[in-house]
């Protein structure tokens, strides 16, 4: 007796739900061979709005919570993601012409990169941050701190690995993030699945499938966003959503040439999503306290 | 009680102009030579009596093209190959340069600008001085940033800087380039271009490569011009937010490295268990520094309401000691507004507070009969909605409202769309971090306000900008990691 499969609609990730297009809008997904593989939710702008909404609040959370606990939530999603290797090689095989060896090593690759920011939540405000030795009686320090909303439109080619690569460096910082993506929704959906079950709070994450076109320039000019990733753009998208993004003065990330995900990772999307934050204090003067006359 | 009268007041104590040695002309500074522009003449005018000052010559677009081609050629032949070791010993020169010319300078900014003497002496002419000190220091060391193995400059980068801090402004942006290998195309601003060409002088003293800075004279359209020129690997600004949309607009696209310092609506937070009187000093300090003609002013005082009368009435006692008058005179405290053009502009917002409903209390002190000059203003029955809460006046006056909680301050103070300063007032240890983390600013002071340091990241959130001046951070902004390849520069019209 064979078993009549229940196919999944692939919908969007906004507040920690999986809600459908509000416009009600959705768009096939087919195999290479052209059958049916899945619905997924066509985003709308309004969906777009929801997600910033959703983001800010995520935010607020997010950016107050510890590094610590900011790192084991990645390692978490690191976890959750190893558990559903199989799955995720089954999508991106379906949906091109990658063998399954190939979408193995991706699948690897991406739970690595997870890892690999893991391991930088707490070392963020070290590495990029400093005591300042002021000429003057004060304590100064210059410390790294997150951005607020980035926008992130995913990164072409490279399904998973991409998405990760540009998704983790700004959650390990503390932002929160809307993901656009007209790359396969299944995988996307799928991660942002992954995430759903790895306890980041509702709204750090939101995943949007669709048009990029039709919503990033209201992402790009929403004053609410504080910050772009424009790599899954091509070269004229790129441009005008730049433009969109100067009114407001968004931090817009735009990678020179093709990134190669499968490299060491670097640290310049990490360092793109911060803000350096400098604060002085005066220090008191104390008889013992030394090192500050001679 | 009879009382003996006792004449308080300060005779004047005048710096002597001609320390300046200002000359009736200036040239803009290209590939080394001092040489006329091919644009028209513009006179800058002294804003503490409002009479000519010197006539500078200004710069055609063939001279921007000659900027941009002797500045890359210097990059591409001199300074980038040149050992950091080698380069920072110019930028040290340069530094001793500045400060043996200090009083010259001094004289020149305050006489151009219309600042106090005081400030040009003890803050911008020293600090500039210390801005090339510490860069210096980085030009043999880019390895140890923290931005991989060998960063590489970016390549020449394209500067436009503002009037209210003509030569530290100049420091800021040449010093950090220099040290990581760029060459540079500067533009002042056209109200105040002579204490950088004084800075000029001090360079081509130090034997700098020709080409290496390049100083260009003229209004916005040169700056526009400047910006965008396909030429350039890297621009900065410093200006207003609405000349910074402009410039991320026009630069869109081209994946060319901008940096933005821009306005500011910076909110100064006095709890009641601060210490008064500092506290007091420190928001004086905060709004009427340089005239509160200062990107990162105190703007907006938040007091907590169970001092509020009793600190405004403290507030108000000292506002009303402060010496408003003659720039040049070293007892003066608030100098000129830099142009007419921008009492212009103070005074419509002025307005506008007093027409919205707030209640404006201005300082008695007499003002000179000529120059550009405003009486210390403060505003309170002040609203967030106002004008004069939300948009940056850029002048000597403050906006003063009250809260109850410290949480209640932490959104009043966050809500608007810049974010580049701060400052809290409180004994409390815990509080002043607590506020410190909250507040989204780029700088945040604590019992303190106005301090600046090379060694001191200084930057904007939101609106106010992005990229960072001073400190590591700064280095960042002129330098290529090893994960960000390099994209090749286009040709200038002029060629190479």
């Amino acid at each position: 007796m064979t078993h009549l499969g229940v196919p999944k609609t692939y919908k969007l990730f906004i507040g920690g739900a999986f809600p459908r297009s509000e416009s009600g809008r959705t768009f096939a997904v087919r195999r290479a061979d052209g059958t049916l593989a899945a619905n997924a939710a066509l985003a709308s702008r309004k969906d777009g709005r929801d997600a910033v909404v959703a983001a800010r609040k995520g935010f607020g959370s997010w950016s107050r919570a510890t590094p610590y606990n900011r790192g084991q939530v990645l390692y978490r999603m690191a976890e959750m993601l190893q558990g559903r290797r199989s799955e995720f090689v089954a999508l991106l095989t379906q949906g091109s012409d990658a063998g399954s060896d190939a979408a193995g090593a991706e699948v690897d690759a991406a739970v690595d990169r997870l890892v690999h920011y893991a391991g930088w939540t707490d070392k963020i405000t070290a590495v990029f941050g400093s005591a300042n030795p002021v000429s003057g009686p004060f304590f100064s320090y210059s410390a790294p701190e997150p951005t607020g909303v980035v926008v992130v439109l995913a990164p072409t080619g490279s399904a998973l690995l991409g998405l990760v690569s540009a998704v983790a460096p700004v959650l390990a910082s503390g932002n929160a993030c809307v993901l656009l993506t007209d790359q396969d929704p299944c995988v996307a959906v799928t991660f942002a699945e992954t995430v759903a079950t790895s306890d980041l709070p509702g709204g750090v994450l939101n995943v949007l499938t669709g048009v990029l076109a039709e919503v990033a320039p209201h992402l790009a000019a929403h004053a609410d966003v504080n910050a772009l990733d424009l790599t899954g753009a091509d070269p004229t998208l790129r441009a005008s959503l730049a433009a969109d993004a100067a009114d407001t003065v968004k931090r817009v990330y735009v990678p020179a040439g093709t990134p190669d995900f499968t490299a060491p990772p670097g640290t310049a999307r990490l360092r793109a999503f911060v803000e350096i934050k400098t604060v002085w204090h005066p220090v008191g003067a104390l008889a013992l306290s030394g090192g500050t006359s001679y | 009680m009879t009382s003996t009268h006792l004449d308080w007041d300060y005779a004047p104590a005048p710096e002597s102009p001609a320390i300046g040695a200002v000359r009736d002309r200036y040239l803009p500074f290209v590939d080394g030579v001092f040489a006329e522009g091919r644009g028209p003449d513009l006179d800058t005018v002294s804003p503490g009596t409002g009479e000519r000052l010197a006539t500078v010559s200004t710069s055609g677009r063939e001279d921007l093209e000659l900027a941009v081609a002797a500045a890359r050629r210097a990059q591409q032949q001199v300074w980038g190959p040149m050992s950091g070791a080698e380069r920072s010993k110019y930028l040290f020169r340069i530094a001793r340069g500045v400060a043996e010319r200090a009083r010259e300078l001094a004289v020149v900014e305050t006489l151009d600008n219309g600042k106090p003497i005081k400030e040009t002496r003890d803050f911008d002419v020293p600090t500039a001085a210390q801005h090339f000190f510490y860069h210096a220091g980085w030009a043999d060391k880019l390895q140890h940033l923290g931005l991989g193995p060998d960063p590489a400059p970016l390549g020449v980068a394209g500067q436009v800087i503002p009037w209210n801090f003509p030569l530290l402004m100049a420091a800021w942006k040449i010093a950090p380039a220099l040290a990581a290998g760029n060459t540079v195309v500067i533009k002042p601003a056209e109200t105040t271009p002579l204490s950088i060409l004084v800075l000029a002088e001090i360079m081509a003293d130090a034997d700098l490569p020709p080409g290496v800075v390049n100083v260009l004279l003229g209004a916005g359209d040169l700056g526009s011009a400047l910006v965008t020129h396909p030429g350039l690997d890297k621009v900065a600004f410093t200006g207003s937010t609405a000349v910074g949309r402009q410039i991320a607009r026009s630069l869109a696209g081209t994946g060319r490295p901008l940096t933005l310092e821009l306005g500011g609506k910076g909110a100064n937070i006095v709890f009641e268990d601060a210490a008064q009187d500092q506290a007091v000093e420190g928001v004086v300090n905060g709004v009427f520094f340089n005239g509160g003609q200062v990107c990162c002013a105190g703007s907006r005082l938040l007091v907590q309401e169970s001092v509020a009368e009793e600190f405004l009435a403290r507030l108000q006692a000292r506002v009303e000691t402060l010496r408003v008058g003659d720039p040049m005179d070293k007892n003066t405290d608030v100098g000129a507004i830099n142009s007419p053009a921008q009492l212009a502009r103070i005074t419509a917002l002025v307005d506008a507070g007093v027409s919205e409903g707030a209640t404006a209390w201005r300082s008695s002190c007499p003002l000179p009969e000529r120059g550009y000059f405003l009486s210390p203003t403060i505003f309170t029955d002040a609203t967030a909605s106002m004008r004069i809460a939300r948009e940056e006046i850029f002048g000597p006056v403050l906006t003063t409202m009250t809260f109850r909680t410290p949480d209640e301050a932490v959104a009043k103070a966050n809500n608007t769309p810049y974010g580049l300063s701060a400052g809290v007032w409180t004994e409390k240890g815990s509080r002043a971090m607590g506020m410190a983390a909250a507040l989204r600013a780029g700088v945040v002071w604590d019992n303190t306000f106005n301090r600046f340091d090379p060694a001191a990241s200084f930057g904007g959130y939101q609106e106010s900008g992005f990229g960072r001046e001073g400190g590591r951070a700064g280095m960042a902004a002129y330098l290529r990691t090893d994960d960000e390849p390099q994209l090749a520069p286009q040709p200038t019209e002029a060629g190479a």
